[in-house]
């Protein structure tokens, strides 16, 4: 036994424990769903593990909205494929955050009464096929970003499902990419449809990397327990720069006339973000909250029924099971 | 009514030779759902040749609290491992 464990001091113990885990965490020792953890230590979990779950549910609606309209058989299988993944990673996130002692049920409720956040990037609208491409290249280029380096997060259940997310997401990102490029070779008119869609979803995707270090207000901690590796200017800055030599490529203009190389820092300087807007559209007022939040209610209510069956089909055939059983 | 789908944790055997592994856990009515959600949810791009599905509920862990009583009588039994056994260097094959 440990002397944190000895001591019968209530104060002095506790503190000891979270002492002993903040080492762990420091070694690069993985807290697993059974390990004490601080009680901070788990709501934060419970609260990023969640919002991101809902991000993946929410995000599949923006594009299913074309999977109908895809402009071939082969963009259409592609389409299909990327928001069955999403389904697919939401589910893993899901159950990464249920080891921590939240039920579905209850994280469901989070997300349908608006008490859970997902991606603002999302209450934007997806006007034309070329936000296809744009959302494959930009959001998930961004998500990328964001994610890989969650893969090394604490929390071994959120790296694992991390590990997974990635490998498959840069598919997702290549599609996009190709859908943009197929565009921007095409006619005038193609050529436009994409760098419109470049206008509409560039400034929301630099948004969707966070508020400025000096306004998030978890950075400092969620730094520390390792559930986010770089700050929220960082990955901006990586993902800007990252990004403009791509459009370069496209031969499309990034739709900030402040956007230039900067020698001696190594990094593209770039202008001022609104972030009216983006508080705007967390707090709910972007152009498709309200939309987003009726149709995935909307699916859950209408799939009670559905729910409600396939229970009452189990329990029947159990039953007849077990009196089979009491009857041979 | 208003009954929850329990919850099932997923093993996956990703090819013949190899064990099945735990791969993440979801929800279903019954065990051939869990099936066929898993093989969603799990194996989109081949990655596996063989699922089991468990409920939640029938696995006992072990407390990582009590690891010291469980774990620990292991470590001082050097003895076990080949390396405690002292032989010349110009004996081979052993």
């Amino acid at each position: 036994m440990s002397e944190a464990q000895q001591n019968n001091n209530g104060a002095e113990r506790s503190l000891s424990l979270e002492e002993i885990f903040e080492q762990r965490i420091a070694n690069d020792e993985k807290i697993e769903p059974k390990d004490w953890m601080p009680e901070k230590y788990r709501k934060t979990h419970i609260r990023q593990i969640s919002q991101h779950a809902h991000s993946e549910i929410i995000g599949m609606l923006p594009e299913g909205n074309w999977i109908t309209r895809a402009p071939s058989l082969r963009r259409k299988v592609a389409l299909l494929a990327k928001v069955q993944d999403e389904a697919g990673h939401g589910l893993y996130l899901y159950s990464a955050c249920e080891t921590l002692g939240i039920s579905r049920e209850e994280l469901y409720e989070q997300l349908h009464s608006g008490k859970a956040k997902y991606s603002s990037i999302f209450n934007y609208p997806t006007i034309t096929w070329a936000d296809m491409g744009a959302i494959g290249w930009l959001v998930d280029g961004a998500a990328i970003i964001n994610q890989v380096p969650l893969c090394n997060t604490s929390y071994g259940p959120y790296a694992r499902a991390m590990i997974r997310v990635c490998k498959e997401e840069s598919f997702h990102q290549r599609q996009g990419f190709e859908i943009m490029l197929t565009l921007c070779n095409g006619t005038e008119a193609q050529k436009q449809m994409a760098q419109d869609a470049l206008n509409r979803w560039w400034w929301p995707s630099l948004m969707m990397l966070g508020p400025t270090d000096a306004e998030s207000i978890h950075t400092e901690q969620s730094m520390k327990w390792k559930l986010k590796r770089k700050t929220n200017d960082d990955l901006r800055q990586q993902f800007i720069d990252q990004t403009v030599p791509q459009a370069d490529i496209l031969g499309l203009t990034i739709p900030d006339p402040d956007l230039k190389w900067n020698e001696e820092t190594g990094h593209y300087d770039f202008g001022e973000i609104d972030w009216d807007e983006f508080w705007q559209v967390v707090k709910g007022h972007g152009p498709c909250n309200k939309e987003r939040m009726n149709a995935r209610v909307g699916a859950w209510e209408r799939g009670t029924w559905v729910r409600d069956a396939a229970m009452a089909y189990a329990e029947k055939q159990q039953n007849k099971k077990e009196n089979q059983a009491k009857a041979g | 009514m208003n009954k929850n789908w329990p919850l099932w944790e997923i093993f996956v055997r990703s090819k013949n030779g190899l064990e099945h592994r735990h791969f993440g856990s979801l929800h279903a009515a019954d065990a051939e759902m869990a099936l066929e959600n898993a093989r969603d949810v799990y194996t989109r791009r081949s990655e596996g040749v063989s699922i089991w599905v468990v409920e939640s509920k029938h696995i006992t862990a072990s407390n990582p609290e009590h690891n010291g009583e469980l774990f620990e009588p292991a470590q001082d039994k050097i003895y076990r491992h080949p390396t405690f056994y002292d032989l010349p260097d110009d004996v081979k094959h052993m």
